[in-house]
């Protein structure tokens, strides 16, 4: 049977399920631990190389799959205790881990990599297993010569062979048929057979199951003696096989290699895929199922509209509307990933990390299971590992000075996802040090960040370590010498529609709070009208409406609205200047004060009216248009009119800097 | 055309194997390891199992001889899928009552070849 199968079809779910494979690896690598060698864990580590092994050979990878065969023989060899488990060794593996994911990414991207590490950890391997033997993994040329059937391609003189084939009395119960063999044999050329006989029994005495014959054969063509091995390969040991070659004539082989494998498929676009549980897209599919039924009630009810049917109408309707609902919400799920998979590098980092540093260090997850939109998890990665290695620096302190305060020598960092009322809540809390809100406070205003005369509560000094430009730590490592700042953790997170904050107990600890959208799809929104315009607000943040009192708003400096609210003076802002709109002149009923929680602050936008809450789709702006401060994005409503969104954060930093302009004035 | 189960827990190999198995016109039903090739095989009948031999939860070693306990494997072919390129793994499988092997690496022609050999 001839087929074209273009195995570059079949790369994407390989590197999908390799990198899985990885992920496993390393995270199984740091459960071990030196000295106990726990058969369940190396196994599942075996597993994994092993599982990419296969498959890298088989699409063509054949130097990943090579890799992988060495880290195997090494973890063969700690399975059946030839090897010790130490800290060294499971480095060793996971410098490995880290080679394979750089050969596999590099893979796909099409793009080279460094070969120098890889052969670095390569030899480290071998060195492990001196004895191993490393070409034990086939080639892929090799394997598709062995599996070649292929008398035709073979150029050999001619040789005349005498087969004697036996079986065993069993043989059908391994599923192998004689008569199969010797049909296979007759392909490879010339061919004489007689059966023997002698074997069988009695009539009575004969079971049909057993196989009581056996087959002398001649055959004779461009024939080797492993042609003819290969077609008994599988019955070897479940017969008596006698192979005699009648003109002894040695023969060079020159068989036709299979096609190589030409060339990397360059993928352009990065093929995007989530496996979603089936029960997801069930629900979806009868969600959808309810809805197009409804639909056809409603149509139907439509088409006989009365006066006395219009109930029955609003009751579809309302079926119809909770339905979509549904819909929405099944739809949005989907798109919803466990949070742990935003902390698998994690027990990594937080492993070199404290090697490296001297330190012990528990990491403890909970809530791992809590889902998050898939967008949201990819981008929040980088932030949280920079808060544990934060966490780690400056947090955690060396066991001798843990033991000097009384803590225990091992430091605990843990991590919590759960979800507080549309939000994911993570929070990373370390018994550490602490923040110096001292040194903090001397080195914001060294460097000018705080307003002079400004009274800070303990939240907003500690709160000031989000700012750009500052850093406590007066030595530089490794790792936080990177450049890499808080404030750059907390424009992530904001980029997300999160915020994060911190708490902080000198010498006891420190809490990092992060607060994300489920989702960056969908908005609940408060519709309000400035002027003839419409807008929406973000409904989570909004804190009260209340009636505008002109006397409570002051302009400070000529320039700068501020509003006293409660005790507090909060930034007041007019969207009406700020995008140039008419303001509303027959002001029959008072304008309205929307006061938002941004952070530990708060900041009020007037408004006309306050028309209603609803969920809206985030469409960008920059997409279809191009980025404007103070705006989200768009929306359409139900009516296919279109609404800009505000983004109330980007509103308060643009009034605080002309706020701050005024001041520094 | 055959009735083929084909067991393995790597996505990629049982796409790849499938695909093969039916652009040349066979039946496939998938199972991710042995416990659910188990189930299957309660209730479909197959002229061939191919089954990967390192799986989670049951291997293909275990898988296979489990099979040959049941009246209507006896005699079914088996192949298992192997990278051991060493004798021990493909006679483990064949003590437990496996036909042949197919040895990783290989591509959809001496897959397809090897089937044809049982079929």
């Amino acid at each position: 049977m001839e087929i074209d199968i273009n195995l570059s079809q079949f790369h994407d779910i390989f590197f999908e399920e390799s990198f899985e494979g990885i992920e496993i690896m390393e995270s199984e690598l740091l459960n071990l631990s030196p000295g106990t060698a726990d058969k369940e864990i190396i196994n599942t580590i075996f597993r994994a190389a092993h599982s990419i092994k296969g498959s890298a050979g088989t699409f063509g990878f054949s130097e990943i799959s090579d890799f992988t065969h060495k880290m195997e023989t090494v973890l063969d060899k700690m399975r059946s205790d030839e090897l010790e488990i130490t800290q060294q060794l499971i480095s060793v593996l996971l410098s490995a881990v880290d080679s394979l994911n750089n050969m596999l990414i590099s893979h796909r991207e099409a793009k080279p990599y460094d070969p120098t590490l890889v052969e670095n950890v390569s030899a480290q391997l071998e060195r492990l297993t001196p004895h191993a033997r490393t070409d034990s993994s086939p080639s892929r040329e090799e394997s598709c010569q062995g599996d070649n059937q292929a008398g035709s391609t073979n150029q050999g003189p001619e040789q005349r062979w005498r087969i004697g084939f036996f079986p065993h009395e069993k043989l059908f119960y391994s599923g192998n048929d004689p008569l199969r063999l010797i049909r296979e044999l007759q392909t490879l050329g010339e061919f004489a057979i007689k059966a023997e006989v002698d074997n069988l029994p009695d009539f009575d005495d004969l079971d049909v199951h057993n196989c009581y014959l056996g087959w002398r054969i001649q055959i004779q063509g461009q024939i080797t003696r492993e042609q003819i091995e290969e077609v008994f390969a599988w019955v070897e040991g479940d017969c008596r096989l006698e192979i005699t070659r009648e003109i002894q004539r040695r023969s060079s082989e020159d068989r036709r290699k299979g096609p190589e494998q030409s060339g990397r498929r360059k993928i352009d676009t990065e093929n995007r895929s989530i496996r979603v549980s089936t029960d997801k897209i069930d629900n979806l599919l009868n969600l959808v199922g309810e809805l197009v039924i409804t639909q056809s009630i409603l149509n139907r009810v439509c088409n006989d509209l009365g006066m006395d049917s219009s109930d029955k109408f609003l009751e579809c309707l309302e079926q119809l509307e909770r339905n979509t609902r549904d819909l929405q919400e099944q739809t949005m799920s989907i798109r919803m990933l466990p949070v742990d998979n935003a902390f698998q590098r994690i027990p990594r980092i937080v492993h070199d990390l404290s090697i490296a540093q001297g330190k012990q260090v528990t990491l403890e997850f909970s809530g791992e299971t809590t889902e998050l939109d898939k967008t949201v998890l990819e981008k929040i990665g980088d932030p949280l590992v920079h808060l544990v290695r934060n966490a780690l620096d400056h947090g955690i302190e060396t066991p001798d000075i843990r033991a000097s305060k009384g803590k225990p020598e091992q430091g605990t960092i843990k991590i919590n996802a759960s979800h507080e009322g549309g939000y994911v809540i993570l929070r990373i809390s370390d018994d550490g040090n602490g923040i110096n809100s001292d040194k903090l406070l001397a080195t914001a205003n060294e460097k000018n960040l705080i307003a002079e005369g400004e009274e800070l509560s303990e939240t907003q000094i500690q709160n000031l370590i989000f700012l750009p430009g500052l850093s406590t730590s007066k030595e530089i490592n490794d790792i936080s010498g990177r450049g890499v700042g808080m404030d750059v953790v907390k424009r992530n997170i904001s980029d997300l529609g999160g915020t994060v904050d911190v708490w902080s107990e000198q010498g006891v600890g420190s809490t990092f709070t992060i607060r994300l959208p489920l989702t960056l799809a969908i908005l609940d929104g408060q519709i309000v009208r400035v002027g003839n315009q419409i807008f929406i607000m973000p409904l989570h943040s909004i804190k009260e409406t209340m009636i505008f009192d002109d006397r409570a708003a002051n302009t400070v400096a000529g320039k700068v609205e501020l509003y006293k609210y409660r005790d507090e003076y909060i930034s007041l802002i007019r969207l009406t200047e700020l995008f140039n709109i008419e303001p509303e002149t027959n002001t029959d009923h008072p304008e309205l004060l929307v006061v938002f929680d941004i952070g530990d602050k708060h900041v009020g936008i007037l408004v006309d009216d306050v028309i209603g809450q609803q969920q809206v789709v985030i469409k960008s702006l920059e997409n279809n248009y191009k980025s404007v401060p103070g705006l989200t994005g768009a929306t359409v409503l139900g009516d296919g009119s279109v609404a800009l969104i505000l983004d109330v954060l980007g509103l308060a930093a643009q009034h605080k800097e002309t706020s701050s302009r005024v001041n520094t004035a | 055309m055959a009735q083929i189960l084909l067991v393995d827990d790597s996505i990629s190999m049982r796409e790849m194997v499938s695909f093969t198995l039916k652009e040349a016109g066979h039946d496939v039903i998938e199972a991710e390891d042995g416990v659910q090739a188990l189930d299957v095989v309660q209730e479909n009948e197959f002229n061939l199992v191919i089954t990967d031999v390192n799986m989670p939860n049951m291997d293909g070693i275990i898988l296979t001889s489990k099979l040959r306990q049941i009246d209507s494997y006896k005699f079914t072919p088996i192949l298992i899928l192997t990278t051991e390129t060493s004798d021990a793994r493909k006679q483990d499988g064949k003590a437990a009552g496996a036909t042949g092997w197919i040895e990783k690496p290989f591509d959809p022609d001496s897959l397809l070849s090897t089937v044809d050999r049982v079929l």
